[in-house]
């Protein structure tokens, strides 16, 4: 059906899940206790706000689900997601207040 | 200073800071597993996806499972797949499909500091189950609740795996049994971006980590020109360096005028 042996396809699932594993195993189980040095600290603290963002911007401003063409509904959900998030703190808050928006807008817009 | 020993909030700590504080690891466990549950609304669709995908691929139930237990993690599952579909060479089918973890490595690295401390055989286990959503749950409960110890930690990661993995399986189930995903004018697409934002918005608690997440934003956008998620790779790096630069200046000028 797919045009790769069983084996194939069995031996692509185990190294990718291995060479997975070994990404997320890297640094911790390396490391482990001794400490960083402190550049390398510094660096890594910014690791979440350098990579989340990176990944969710172009699936805000081009959307799977509109075939990439913005949606203003979306990006207006993004913001007031973002906003009830800085002023809430509170992770639950910015999810129900993004949901919620999205789906007035989605509504009033079509 | 001179701050009565009975007040709500000891050294300066909030009081919801105190409360997480006083936590037994297995609250914590409790804490993160609640937290965690808004994930579902973006693991079910994702994973019912996969399931159907996977499916029309051509793979049959262990294989798809195979994927699912073994690699645990959505984007580079889908790679794989749409690339067997594409009749690709198994080795840039294995390589692109690494490729696209890569940044696993970054999110093992900034938990060293949270984490590096357990038992090698926890280490073992949360290198498994450190999926985005696990990472960006944990590190921005360890940087709000900086005093946490380590059981602390380690039970609010369990939490938070064990409202996020199992469902990622069941979905892959239900997308295989069903055939169908859940339909698109639900827009649970969009379930993701407002989770991850939601995340990230209370983590932007300085100047440094602000100008970060804006050269993450803007980079990503200019380099999405760049083939199977590479342009994440070089504005994650530019967002990390311009965090810690902001730092190091702002640094400097406390120093200053010190």
């Amino acid at each position: 059906m797919t045009g790769y042996s069983d084996a194939t396809i069995w031996l692509i699932i185990l190294t990718v899940a291995l060479g997975t594993y070994g990404l997320r195993w890297s640094f911790l189980g390396v490391f482990g206790s001794r400490p960083m040095p402190l550049w390398a600290q510094r660096l890594l603290r910014y690791t979440a706000v350098g990579v989340l963002p990176a990944i969710v911007a172009p699936l805000v401003v081009w959307p799977a689900a509109t075939q990439g063409q913005p949606d203003p509904a979306r990006m207006i959900a993004a913001v007031v997601a973002v906003a009830v998030g800085v002023a809430t703190r509170n992770v639950l808050a910015a999810i129900l207040g993004g949901m919620a928006t999205l789906y007035t807008a989605l509504y009033l817009m079509t | 200073m001179s701050a009565p020993a009975d007040l709500a909030a000891p050294s300066g700590l909030t009081p919801e800071q105190s409360r997480a504080l006083r936590r037994s690891p297995t609250q914590c466990l409790r804490h993160g597993f609640v937290q965690a549950l808004p994930f579902i609304l973006v693991l079910l669709p994702f994973g019912m996806l996969f399931g159907v995908v996977a499916t029309d691929a051509g793979l049959d139930l262990p294989q798809i499972l195979g994927f699912t237990v073994l690699v645990l993690a959505g984007a580079s599952q889908f790679t794989a797949v749409q690339l067997l579909t594409d009749h690709a060479p198994a080795l840039v089918v294995i390589v692109s499909a690494i490729a696209v973890n890569l940044r696993m490595a970054m999110y093992s690295a900034s938990l060293v500091p949270w984490l590096g401390g357990a038992r090698p055989r926890d280490r073992a286990w949360i290198a498994y189950t450190l999926i985005d959503q696990s990472y960006a749950l944990a590190i921005q409960h360890y940087e709000k609740h900086p005093r946490l110890n380590l059981a602390q930690r380690i039970g609010y990661f369990l939490g938070a795996v064990l409202a996020t993995c199992p469902f990622w399986l069941l979905a892959t189930l239900l997308g295989v049994w069903l055939g169908k995903a859940i339909p698109e004018d639900w827009a649970l697409d969009f379930a993701m971006p407002i989770t991850f934002l939601a995340l990230i918005a209370p983590m932007l608690r300085s100047p440094a980590h602000v100008a970060a997440a804006l050269v993450a934003v803007v980079g990503s956008l200019v380099f999405a020109f760049l083939p199977s998620g590479l342009g994440l790779f070089v504005a994650a790096p530019l967002a990390m360096l311009t965090g810690a630069g902001v730092e190091v200046l702002m640094e400097r000028r406390n120093g200053a005028r010190l």
